[in-house]
């Protein structure tokens, strides 16, 4: 295929992927904000206003920028996998699969969908809080490099879970089982400098631990980490994965028969 | 003349261990009508999905107007239009957009490809449908989609797998018109059916594959006549119970 068709294959299946995501935007949109609203009101504002402040910020502040992350991977991760299992259940993987569309350009079109979706949730989510609180932006491109770069490697994880999952519960076990808690303990609610050295260390082995502070410090300036090592685990993931789903699409392993 | 598909030694084992193709090999001609008839399970389906890329292969190779399924695989695919068997569209998709996406997926543009779209749907009488959920289609409007989809990057050599199955009489009739015209127009086109009188009406050559290797492979007009000119049912099923014997 010419670069110009493969621009137009690639289109076809962002757009898709768009009219689709605004479509039903009550499954896709609305439930990661409702539940992030109940975050603010009951941990920001109810349990936060009694806590001492986090590195100088009032606690509210210091969550924002974990909760917007923790639903931009969700709703990357959940976007792939459940798009791609779907085709793949549906068959209708299959009118990819028979076209000249080369493989790499497939995962680029799912892994694109996955990160509109998620920055768009994180759009959302951002505004959502600042009916509870103010804050201003300490490092755009870090914050921006941080969240997109979060949302392609989820996008690209879900895309894997999508390929090997065998039915409904193959896509929902890694996001409940292995996502949601390492979300929940990846610094989100906490600085791991309030724990004990042991428990720090423990801590680092959580990819997700890196990507909050990455994005926590473009939002605030602070991190309980080094941001040149949040950048290296987000790119070392982002090529892992990259490796794995070229393999897999290359091979045609779980799609194919 | 060209080859539109030439394939050779094509085996295909699953994990189960199951022997779909025993090396099969096979030409069929460019602007040939083919039939590729046996009985379910003979891997007829297999073969179809090795040749479009739905299924890995064990071994051999397939070349579709000279371009290797594995060396040249976008060439290959330009060149191919598949119907398949089940119906493998977006049911909550609107029946226009099903078409117009397939052709995004082929480099052509919504603009580019809306007036060969519409002339394909009009064509199977879709046209009017055009608007309205996939989902909402008859069994045969259904199957008029999945051709409509395969032939909206115009390709070269046309699959069909059972494309007239639940179909009413008058219907598959006016399939058989349009698969007619558009073979004449150029497209190779090669059928699987269980309708033995639709491959004998329709087709100028015949393959019968049966427990993964092709035991005729011959003109229909030929093969009718080395069997005194019987129907070629009967043939089919003196053949097919031969190998069972």
């Amino acid at each position: 295929m010419t670069p110009q068709k493969i621009s137009i294959a690639y289109y076809t299946m962002i757009r898709n992927e768009f009219v689709r995501i605004v479509r039903i935007w009550s499954q896709t949109l609305l439930p990661p904000v409702v539940t992030t609203s109940l975050y603010f009101v009951v941990f920001g504002k109810f349990i936060g206003s009694q806590l001492a402040p986090i590195h100088g910020f009032e606690y509210i502040q210091f969550i924002v920028p974990g909760l917007i992350m923790m639903s931009v991977i969700t709703s990357s991760y959940m976007n792939t996998v459940s798009t791609f299992y779907f085709a793949k259940w549906t068959k209708t993987l299959d009118e990819m699969s028979v076209s000249p569309m080369p493989s790499w350009v497939v995962i680029l079109g799912y892994m694109s969908g996955g990160v509109m979706r998620g920055l768009i949730v994180g759009v959302l989510v951002l505004l959502v809080s600042l009916f509870f609180t103010h804050f201003a932006i300490y490092n755009v491109a870090v914050l921006l490099l941080a969240v997109i770069l979060t949302s392609v490697v989820f996008s690209l994880g879900g895309l894997i879970n999508g390929v090997f999952a065998k039915g409904f519960d193959g896509i929902s076990i890694v996001p409940t089982f292995v996502l949601t808690p390492l979300t929940y303990l990846g610094g989100i609610f906490y600085s791991i400098q309030q724990f004990s050295p042991f428990w720090q260390t423990v801590s680092l082995f959580n990819p997700i631990l890196y990507m909050v502070n990455a994005f926590r410090y473009g939002f605030l300036g602070v991190s309980d980490i080094n941001i040149g090592i949040c950048f290296a685990v987000l790119f070392g993931c982002m090529a892992v994965f990259v490796a794995i789903l070229t393999w897999i699409f290359k091979k045609g392993f779980g799609y194919k028969n | 003349m060209k080859d539109a598909l030439r394939i050779t030694g094509l085996r295909k084992t699953y994990q189960n261990g199951v022997e779909a193709l025993k090396g099969v090999n096979l030409t069929v001609e460019e602007g040939d009508f083919f039939a590729l008839l046996g009985p379910n399970g003979a891997g007829k389906t297999t073969l179809i999905g090795i040749v479009t890329s739905l299924v890995n292969k064990t071994s051999g190779d397939a070349l579709i107007f000279d371009a290797s399924i594995d060396a040249e695989p976008s060439r290959a695919k330009t060149y191919i239009g598949v119907v398949p068997q089940e119906f493998n569209f977006n049911i909550f998709e609107k029946v226009i957009n099903i078409v117009l996406t397939q052709a995004g997926y082929y480099g052509m543009s919504r603009t580019e490809v809306m007036p060969r779209a519409e002339q394909l749907l009009k064509d199977l009488g879709l046209w009017d449908k055009r608007n309205t959920p996939s989902r909402e289609l008859s069994g045969g409007m259904k199957r008029r989609l999945m051709i409509a989809r395969g032939l909206i990057h115009n390709p070269k050599l046309l699959i069909l797998d059972e494309p007239t199955a639940g179909v009413d009489v008058e219907m598959r009739l006016g399939m058989w018109d349009f698969l007619r015209t558009l073979n004449k127009g150029g497209t190779t086109i090669i059928l699987t059916t269980h309708y033995l009188e639709e491959a004998e009406e329709l087709c100028r050559n015949i393959a019968i594959i049966n427990k993964g290797a092709i035991i005729v492979n011959d003109s229909m007009q030929n093969l009718l006549k080395s069997r005194g000119q019987a129907s070629l049912e009967q043939i089919y099923l003196d053949l097919i119970k031969g190998e069972a014997a």
